[in-house]
């Protein structure tokens, strides 16, 4: 039976490891906030460049700001497995009765703290600074979200399955990930800017259907319900897909002996 | 990996703590446990005793769940861990040397996470305890990076002690220690392992301490066990002197000794 106790400790840890150091807090707002004042001026000096009534900052800052919370998830999930990597605490955290899906649960926990910081640092300067207005999006905004934290949580599971399985080096694969999808997710133009080819990859990205729905309203017609619907439908299948991938990954450590002797990279 | 249920996976009241049966493993080519099948019974501290390579870490790995042998079991309590793994660990903890704890918590975070992790009850108390059995309470809010390995193998055994394991697995508890902590940490030892239902897997190349501190020995080299009894009747049977003189028998003329297992 899964213990809420074992997934609350994974999180604790990682709030310990906050508590004590500024280096892990101010990364935890200091590139999102940078990213929201850029884009912040961007989009203001667009607006004076554009035509009159077409505003650039719930189209612009809007969908960097959700790009941003994507992003953050994603890192919070990966940050807090890789504070095991860094300490050598495989052996410590795997020869406990913990479950796997319990450890993943304290990953996600530890995310999701992590991420509000920076969610809520970036509302506080969009609103305050550049008068970026979620009304403008309504209650769908709450679906963008979800969208994208389940997505998030997908990529933070498989990105540590992957350094679970090629070693601590392999951490440089991870973090490029977001760049290496941003041109398909569609952040800052229509998907039908791109070729058909990238398309046919951006109908699989569930932030694609999010940041179409994004233009969609600050066109000023309505947000695709089903688009949004089949956005969150598949985050949640790579999510079960990650966690299937993760828990595979630790079984090869199991068997192949690297979660006892993880600092070899590879035993197979 | 959702967790199985196992509420019908009662222990049984098995006189030993640990049956380990023909447990096997192998790196490729290089077979690493062969054939290996041992108890620990309930008050008894067994050493596992052995060269560098001969597989004690490799046994001790597949014990604690981390290493999945080729072939063979693990019972804990009568709880086979490959079934039931979480149910089994809740009855086990270990400390080894080659797995310090988190160098940036401290003690005190460091035992409430792990003490949460094994659903100690009365947490606070236990830490509280366990500070003042091994000398801690200093160091209490001290990174343990920031202590000396000593002091890092004692915060090591307070979390191996903190869920009062059934199963208790050493491996060379005492090597960073003086001659005055290695003591009180045998004595600890000992007093843990007589108090209750427990057992202890302890493994060291310090052959004095293995013969003050061990009930029954298991020789293992190249992955096999060679010898198993206790150490005074192990001595007398192979006109030894003293333990190590019959471990650097066992380390350099391995063959010779294979089939004397009692």
């Amino acid at each position: 039976m899964m213990r809420w106790r074992r997934t609350a400790a994974i999180a604790l840890r990682y709030f310990y490891l906050l508590r004590g150091s500024p280096a892990r807090i101010v990364p935890l707002f200091a590139w999102v906030g940078i990213d929201i004042v850029l884009w912040g001026f961007i989009s203001r000096y667009l607006n004076t460049m554009a035509n009159r009534g077409f505003n650039f900052v719930p189209a612009l800052l809007g969908a960097v700001l959700l790009w941003d919370f994507l992003i953050r998830i994603m890192q919070g999930v990966t940050m807090a497995f890789f504070e095991d990597v860094w300490s050598r605490n495989f052996l410590n955290i795997f020869a406990t009765p913990l479950y796997i899906v319990e450890y993943l649960g304290g990953l996600v926990l530890s995310s999701i703290a992590t991420s509000t910081v920076g969610l809520l640092v970036m509302l506080l300067l969009a609103t305050t600074f550049f008068g970026l207005s979620f009304a403008a999006y309504g209650l769908v905004l709450v679906q963008f979200l979800f969208a994208l934290f389940l997505f998030g949580i997908a990529l933070g599971v498989f990105a540590s399955a992957v350094v679970l399985r090629l070693g601590p080096a392999a951490e440089w694969f991870i973090w490029p990930i977001p760049a290496l999808l941003s041109p398909f997710a569609g952040v800052f133009y229509p998907l039908s800017t791109l070729p058909e080819w990238m398309q046919g990859i951006s109908r699989l990205l569930p932030p694609a259907y999010v940041f179409e729905g994004v233009r969609s309203i600050v066109s000023g017609r309505a947000a695709s319900g089903a688009a949004l619907t089949w956005g969150a439908t598949l985050a949640a299948l790579y999510l079960v897909l990650a966690c299937w991938f993760f828990a595979r990954t630790y079984r090869h450590a199991v068997r192949t002996g690297l979660i006892a002797r993880y600092s070899a990279e590879s035993l197979s | 990996m959702t967790p199985p249920d196992e509420s019908q996976s009662a222990p049984d009241a098995s006189p030993q703590v640990l049956v380990a049966t023909e447990l096997c493993k192998s790196y490729g080519e290089v077979v690493a446990v062969d054939h290996v099948s041992f108890s620990v019974g309930r008050g008894e501290i067994v050493g596992l005793l052995g060269p560098n390579g001969a597989g004690k870490t490799t046994t001790i790995n597949m014990i604690l769940g981390v290493l999945e042998p080729d072939s063979g079991s693990v019972q804990i309590e009568g709880v086979d861990l490959a079934a039931h793994r979480s149910r089994a660990l809740e009855r086990t903890n270990f400390a080894a040397v080659y797995a310090p704890l988190p160098g940036n918590l401290t003690v005190f975070q460091n035992l409430r996470i792990f003490g949460l992790i094994y659903g100690v009850e009365n947490l606070a108390g236990r830490i509280a305890a366990s500070l003042e059995q091994f000398d801690l309470v200093r160091f209490r809010d001290v990174r343990c990076g920031a202590l000396s390995s000593g002091e890092q193998t004692r915060v090591s055994l307070a979390k191996a002690m903190l869920n009062s394991p059934r199963l208790l697995l050493l491996d060379e508890p005492t090597a960073s220690l003086d001659p005055a902590a290695a003591r009180d940490v045998r004595a600890s030892v000992r007093e843990f392992a007589t108090r209750g239902e427990r057992g202890v897997l302890w493994t060291s190349h310090n052959m004095y301490e293995t013969e003050a501190v061990c009930d029954r020995v298991l020789f293992l080299s190249r992955g096999k066990i060679l010898l198993e009894g206790q150490p005074k009747t192990l001595l007398r049977q192979h006109g030894m002197a003293t333990l190590e003189d019959l471990f650097i028998a066992v380390a350099r003329e391995p063959l010779t000794l294979e089939g004397h297992r009692q």
